[in-house]
């Protein structure tokens, strides 16, 4: 459990990650197939324009051939041909998108509440419920004015005092709201994010394959500490989460089965 | 033969020889009213560039060391509204106001007073926008998007952001009918609409959208200010509202906003290309209709800057798909400038070198705009760095550069004068160094999971954060160094002929350089080979 998590972000990270939810495939398929075809249509053009400045310059000698100036078949070809390209696009994503929106049979539901700045917690009908804030090293960390230390501080304003403990294989129905202002809640390793919006309420799902430590992070501005309110999941078996769910509807307050990874010493008393 | 008043200060009509402030506070003039948008946007340039250059040593490493965070957030709303609307839209406009007359044959714009007076409000109204850095509660900080409830936190700023943003409004709608009025009616005999420059045409098109989403700001933006003052709840649940309804007027006219930015950047580099392949512009009808196609599909696809709000299935379905399909008409364009170049006969003169970054660049803009369209994938990148490097690829390698093209182009047509193309090309490939360490990281940055609009981050996004800001510092000499090049030319450049480029073709390129006062006082005898799309067989 104390490993790197493969989901965590990496340094010189190039692309997004799998992640661990089928959605969160779904967008990486969705990324990639897009990201391909890019890739190709770049090159066709780019070595189209670079064969152009090699072949005709004038200083080797080229004349324009002035009366090449329309060609009804080529407008044709190059419209059709990435319609086509489009349409290719659109029919898995549009699979993958409707998959998305289907939140039926869920196993689980848990409330989320977007706060000026922090999020709140509640497992419906289970009765818990419980603010999650920035871990307090964090926000000492960013007050002072200093270099967070990678070694010391490798979640730095990726911790939280309280963490969302989920069971893994399990369809969790998220159900997402605010009280101020509008807020987002995104962790990528589910593969979705999703606005708190004050009044609405809007819905969302995962189900995660891979016990772990899951980080993320607000993604919709909501003032001064937006990129001081992190999220923080940790997915654990079923039997732990039953365990801890029925001790923490007992009156316990143990934030996790997991140990929290920059474990904060209580402040001292008075 | 094109006839021209050939005194070449300002004596002419007038009488007598107009003072300063008769010259420059009231100006009828729309060279001399194109020459007050270029200036005002270039000084509103470096004020957007300042503070993006906050940001980005903010950002350079991690921990918080230059700003609070709640300057941070004054800064980026900063930023963007000066860039938008103080530098890129009256660069736009100062380009219009310079060379639309021009290139059709007329005297000067339709209404040349209300010409004057759509700039004079723009000194005005940003004054007002940059004193609430100075107010207490600071500058807007809720983003330029303004979205409520947080940006009714706001404190006395609110109130003077929108009035500011109202004048920026009022000015650009009065520019827009003036460039409807203009082309519409005063071109010369000959000049037929699918005769006339694309800079016209897409500048035409450009201002029928102004037209139609200005207006719609203003709503947005004035029940933000009743929401605030009048206790309306345009966008207050508790008080019956909905805050993602802001999100719709607003986007509703963002989204034609950002066609507004591009477009006049289609018809520049739609220019520049023949003139240096020394070629007509390859498919000029289907280019027409293209532009055309995009500014329409760019009133249905707003709520694709929304799609993680909460909207119903359908309407996501509905938004990827039109999204999608604007990149037909915008890759038409892109595969026909290529082909204008291919079987040219090429130089690559300094405006050159921005237009054919501005292809390559702006191409790499479209893919990841192709790529957010695709919502499953935008679930991931909405929010992130991933549409901060997208939107300023299309914004800065797109249409800035477009811009700058076309001073380097046009240059020698107002001064008479030519700048050193060494120092030119030096300008350009040092930008081309440095904006793309500024941007192309910041695509790794989205896809790796940060997240838009935060002062401070994890140590893992370092590297590429400090890659990103060292592009910024390189970039932020470029507007002097150009200033210093530009300037330069007027004592020591050669002088410039009046078809100062050997390929350019148009109306423009008829008058002496540099252009005397007034041109075209009476309308010039056309003859289709002094057009650059004179000839209508295709």
């Amino acid at each position: 459990m104390a490993a790197a998590q493969s989901a965590d972000p990496q340094r010189w990270q190039l692309n997004m990650g799998r992640g661990v939810t089928h959605l969160s495939n779904n967008a990486y398929d969705a990324h990639m197939l897009a990201l391909w075809i890019c890739v190709a249509i770049g090159l066709a053009v780019f070595i189209a324009m670079g064969v152009a400045i090699v072949k005709f310059r004038k200083s080797t000698g080229a004349v324009a051939d002035t009366g090449f100036v329309h060609n009804t078949r080529l407008e044709i070809l190059w419209t059709v041909i990435p319609v086509i390209l489009l349409v290719i696009m659109a029919i898995p994503a549009t699979s993958k998108l409707i998959a998305m929106y289907d939140t039926r049979d869920s196993d689980l539901t848990i409330k989320v509440t977007g706060y000026q700045w922090m999020w709140g917690y509640e497992y419906l009908g289970q009765d818990v419920r419980f603010i999650s804030r920035m871990d307090r090293r964090s926000d000492e960390i960013r007050q002072s004015g200093q270099r967070p230390d990678p070694a010391t501080d490798p979640y730095y304003l990726l911790e939280v005092d309280n963490p969302l403990v989920v069971p893994i294989d399990t369809k969790i129905r998220f159900v997402i709201t605010a009280d101020d202002v509008i807020h987002s809640w995104w962790v990528p390793a589910l593969g979705w994010k999703q606005d708190a919006v004050p009044g609405i309420v809007n819905e969302a799902w995962a189900d995660i394959s891979t016990p772990g430590i899951y980080r993320g992070q607000c993604a919709e501005l909501c003032g001064k500490d937006h990129a001081f309110m992190p999220i923080v999941v940790h997915a654990v078996t079923q039997d732990e989460f039953d365990q801890w769910l029925a001790s923490r509807r007992s009156g316990n307050n143990d934030p996790s089965p997991l140990a929290l990874t920059n474990a904060v010493p209580a402040p001292p008393a008075g | 033969m094109a006839a021209t008043t050939p005194v070449a200060d300002h004596h002419d009509a007038h009488g007598h020889k107009q003072g300063f402030i008769e010259r420059w506070f009231f100006s009828t003039n729309h060279k001399d009213i194109g020459t007050l948008y270029l200036g005002f946007a270039f000084l509103m340039a470096i004020v957007g560039a300042a503070f993006s250059v906050v940001i980005r040593a903010e950002l350079a490493v991690p921990g918080l060391q230059a700003v609070s965070p709640h300057f941070f957030n004054q800064m980026t709303a900063m930023h963007a509204l000066v860039m938008i609307f103080g530098a890129i839209m009256p660069a736009f406009v100062g380009l219009a106001n310079w060379m639309i007359p021009l290139q059709i044959g007329a005297p000067d714009m339709a209404l040349p007073r209300m010409n004057n007076w759509s700039f004079w409000i723009l000194p005005f109204a940003f004054a007002m926008l940059l004193m609430t850095l100075f107010l207490p509660g600071g500058a807007p900080a809720a983003g330029w998007t303004m979205y409520p409830p947080l940006s009714l936190q706001g404190g006395a700023n609110v109130a003077f952001s929108i009035f500011a943003i109202h004048m920026m409004g009022i000015s650009s709608i009065m520019g827009a009918i003036n460039v409807i009025a203009t082309v519409l009616n005063m071109r010369a005999p000959g000049m037929d609409l699918l005769k006339m420059p694309i800079f016209a045409w897409t500048w035409l098109i450009t201002a029928f959208l102004l037209i139609a989403v200005m207006p719609v700001l203003a709503g947005a933006v004035t029940m933000l200010l009743t929401d605030k003052f009048f206790a309306t709840s345009f966008f207050n649940a508790a008080g019956g509202g909905d805050p993602v309804m802001y999100q719709h007027i607003f986007w509703f006219f963002g989204h034609p906003e950002v066609y507004i930015m591009i477009l006049p950047a289609f018809g520049i580099v739609s220019e520049i290309i023949p003139t240096f392949s020394r070629k007509p512009l390859f498919g000029y009808q289907a280019m027409v209709y293209a532009t055309a196609a995009i500014a329409f599909l760019s009133f249905i696809v707003w709520a694709h800057h929304m799609f993680t709000a909460g909207m119903p299935l359908g309407g996501e379905i509905y938004f990827m798909y039109a999204t999608m399909l604007i990149s037909i008409p915008t890759g038409v364009k892109i595969f026909n400038w290529i082909t204008t170049m291919w079987r040219g006969s090429l130089t690559f003169e300094t405006p050159m070198l921005w237009a054919i970054a501005f292809v390559l660049l702006f191409t790499i803009g479209g893919f990841s705009g192709l790529m957010l369209a695709i919502v499953p994938a935008d679930f991931q990148y909405h929010d992130t760095y991933f549409v901060v490097a997208h939107f300023h690829y299309v914004l800065v390698t797109g249409a800035l550069f477009a811009i700058i093209g076309a001073i380097y182009y046009w240059w020698p047509k107002w001064t008479g004068r030519m700048y050193n193309d060494a120092w030119g090309k030096f300008h350009f490939w040092w930008t081309i160094v440095f904006v793309n360490l500024l941007f192309f990281p910041q695509h790794f940055l989205g896809l790796a999971g940060m997240p838009r609009r935060i002062p401070d981050y994890n140590v893992v996004f370092a590297d590429w954060n400090l890659v990103s800001s060292i592009g910024a510092f390189g970039m932020f000499i470029t507007p002097f160094l150009m200033a210093f090049i530009l300037l330069r030319s007027k004592k020591t450049g050669a002088v410039a002929p009046a078809r100062a480029w050997e390929g350019a073709r148009g109306l423009e390129w008829t008058v002496p350089s540099p252009a005397p006062h007034h041109t075209f006082t009476t309308p010039p005898v056309i003859r289709d080979s002094d057009l650059a799309h004179g000839d209508v067989s295709h």
